[in-house]
């Protein structure tokens, strides 16, 4: 057993998790998504990523760039949801949901990457 | 494509003009015939649209009834006629399609254009085996169960369709034609930009002197392995630089006369030629003294020539040749025949006339006369490989074997024919010990020997290592990558470092960036090692242990110790 693919592997499955948590429900409906999901969800991603760094295998640099695409995207939900909240006043309605939503609906698909790949990796393993 | 296309135009040339002519006068005579409207009265005729849309539904006999009104009787009598013409005009198109579609000229040059787009389009460094024999198809499974593309030409169009019948791993591109034309050549990929190599293995040697000549003038950088029979042809390949000649009698000649004067050498040259992941030869360990020659050919020539220059005294046997002994009749098949040769006293028999059955009988009767002697026979026919094996004799000598072993061992790992050459002084009890690693390290299989370039593309993560990180010895890298504690079973023959050749290395040689490795060992061991050169994570783990996949958190980890390291 190998401490480091155990935690590592831990992340990947807990960002996608939380990730597919917050975004199933009705798309325009604000009560279905918590932000607090949504903040979880960018932690995790983000601690995942951070553990990728310095790998040299091939492998290894697509995971990190996986990872990172589904930061970008959890980010730019995340900051679509503060503008709304406390910067236009705006408040969620079903069209600031639907943006933030599908944000991280796309952060989700490179989540879905990211667990094949660690699917791939641990095939590859001969120990 | 083109050609195809344009026959299929120039036969259909008819049928269509045909087609089109019966199509004009059916709609042209529909615009003419006055129809008739709801009440019964004359009606204008139908307009060129309208006679074309009706003709066209008709005419394929697909019949639809959507046209509402009703046709006068004018109109009903012409397209009587009309149904007829076009079920015509059509029937004669169709029938010449579908003969065309079974003309042999047409399918052949279908064939030829898909074989010369599929040639066109190989991706990767190929072969192109000229002749699918018995050598032939021993070098194709070779090729193919070691992963090497290749393509085949064959004069015999029944080889070629069961090829597709045998179980090869792959699809291969294989193309039923003359090779002596250099057109043949240039379609299955002579000048193509990743062709290796040519092997010119077919059963006759003009053709295969016909196939040197054409690649030495038209792809003059690829070598060429040819097969020859008699030294006459073997002179002419030579002398305009063919790259290897394959005599099979010649090579077996040479291998028993090695084998008798140095049989551990000989050993160790058979161990690291032989076809990879086969059954391992059995030692051969022929004596010295007098040997009995049944069959005095070019084959028996060969051998004979060889044994004498080893210092072996012939006793010869063959109706037909001058230089048998003429004392004695008989081919060899009777026992009075082999007595009076005095097998009684004899060492050695070799059983080598063209033909399977008297060889055998041969065989038989020499063991039957005399158990010790050591019998060699010569098997021309892969087909009766279960009889020779029945029989079980000491040295059983396979043309179509020693010609595939040879041109595959050559042609894939060059550096193998540079071993070979320094083996040429090796001592025998070097060559004897070497053997035995060899055999330690393969088991029952014999071994596959590769050569691996420490370089960029083909061991990124060792050349990385090499270069940033500095050298690492033998015995740190051939380590199993599933379990470091474990060796890989594998000899490494030869190093070459920028033109240095270093002999048998040992554990504590240091490599570098550059070096080009020749080792020998099984499949599973080169893909062991193949993976350990191009994975920096996995080459960490078997050069010092270390399981953290080099990044910043791993290494954290395995700095304080808590895990990281932990054997599996």
């Amino acid at each position: 057993m190998n401490l480091e693919k155990v935690i590592f592997g831990f992340f990947i499955l807990l960002a996608a998790t939380l990730n597919f948590g917050f975004f199933i429900g009705d798309i325009a409906k604000p009560e279905l998504h918590n932000v607090y999901e949504l903040f979880a969800a960018l932690v995790v991603s983000l601690i995942a990523t951070a553990l990728k760094f310095g790998d040299r295998t091939q492998i290894g640099a697509v995971h990190l760039s996986t990872s990172l695409v589904a930061d970008l995207q959890l980010i730019a939900a995340a900051v679509t949801w503060a503008m709304a909240v406390h910067v236009t006043g705006v408040g969620m309605t079903p069209h600031v949901t639907s943006s933030v939503v599908s944000l991280s609906g796309g952060a989700l698909f490179a989540n879905i990457v990211s667990v094949v790949l660690l699917i791939a990796e641990t095939l590859m393993l001969r120990r | 494509m083109n050609s195809a296309f344009f026959l299929v135009l120039r036969r259909m040339r008819a049928p269509i003009i045909v087609l089109i002519a019966i199509y004009a006068i059916a709609v042209a005579g529909l615009t003419l015939v006055p129809g008739v409207d709801a009440e019964g009265q004359p009606a204008p005729p139908l307009s060129f649209f309208h006679a074309f849309y009706f003709i066209s539904y008709t005419a394929t006999t697909i019949g639809f009834g959507e046209i509402p009104a009703a046709f006068s009787d004018g109109q009903r009598l012409w397209v009587t006629v009309c149904i007829y013409l076009t079920v015509l005009g059509w029937s004669y198109s169709v029938v010449t399609l579908i003969a065309l579609l079974q003309d042999k000229g047409f399918q052949s040059t279908l064939t030829v254009n898909r074989f010369r787009r599929r040639v066109r389009r190989l991706k990767e460094p190929f072969y192109l085996i000229c002749g699918c024999g018995e050598t032939g198809n021993l070098i194709a499974r070779t090729f193919d169960r070691a992963g090497q593309a290749f393509v085949v030409v064959e004069n015999n169009e029944m080889r070629v369709d069961e090829l597709d019948l045998q179980d090869f791993k792959t699809d291969i591109p294989a193309l039923a034609a003359d090779a002596r034309q250099p057109e043949t050549l240039l379609r299955s990929g002579l000048c193509h930009p990743r062709i290796r190599g040519v092997l010119a293995v077919t059963n006759d040697e003009q053709v295969n002197l016909a196939i040197a000549i054409a690649v030495r003038l038209l792809n003059p950088d690829i070598p060429v392995v040819a097969r020859a029979r008699s030294p006459g042809v073997a002179a002419n390949m030579a002398s305009f630089g063919t790259d290897h000649i394959i005599n099979p009698f010649e090579r077996f000649a040479d291998h028993l006369a090695l084998a008798v004067a140095a049989p551990e050498r000989f050993r160790l040259i058979e161990l690291l030629t032989s076809l990879p992941e086969s059954p391992l030869p059995e030692v051969h360990r022929p004596p010295a003294g007098r040997w009995i020659v049944c069959g005095y050919g070019r084959f028996g020539r060969a051998v004979g020539n060889r044994l004498r220059e080893a210092g072996i005294a012939l006793t010869i046997i063959d109706p037909a040749s001058p230089d048998a002994s003429p004392d004695i009749g008989g081919d060899g098949t009777e026992a009075n025949t082999l007595l009076a040769a005095g097998i009684a006293e004899a060492t050695g028999i070799i059983a080598g006339t063209d033909n399977d059955v008297n060889n055998l009988s041969i065989a038989m009767t020499a063991r039957e006369l005399n158990p010790r002697l050591f019998i060699v026979a010569r098997q021309n026919h892969n087909a009766n490989g279960g009889l020779f094996t029945a029989f079980a004799a000491d040295f059983t000598m396979v043309p179509s074997h020693i010609v595939a072993q040879e041109s595959v061992a050559i042609l894939t790992t060059p550096l193998l024919a540079r071993f070979l050459a320094l083996l040429r002084s090796g001592d025998e009890a070097r060559c004897g010990e070497l053997a035995l690693r060899l055999e330690d390290a393969c088991g029952v299989r014999t071994p596959a020997v590769w050569s691996v370039r420490l370089n960029i593309s083909d061991a990124p993560a060792a050349w990385r290592h090499l270069m940033r990180d500095g050298s690492f010895t033998l015995a740190d890298v051939l380590r199993d990558g599933t379990d470091r504690s474990t060796r890989l079973p594998v000899v490494v023959l030869l190093v070459d470092r920028a033109g240095d050749l270093i002999v048998l290395p040992d554990d504590e040689f240091a490599l570098a960036a550059g070096d080009e490795l020749l080792l020998a060992g099984r499949h599973r061991a080169r893909r062991n090692l193949d993976f350990t050169l191009d994975n920096a994570n996995e080459l960490d783990y078997v050069l010092d242990g270390r399981e953290d996949s080099g990044t910043w958190f791993g290494r954290w980890l395995a700095a304080r110790g808590s895990g990281g390291q932990r054997p599996a």
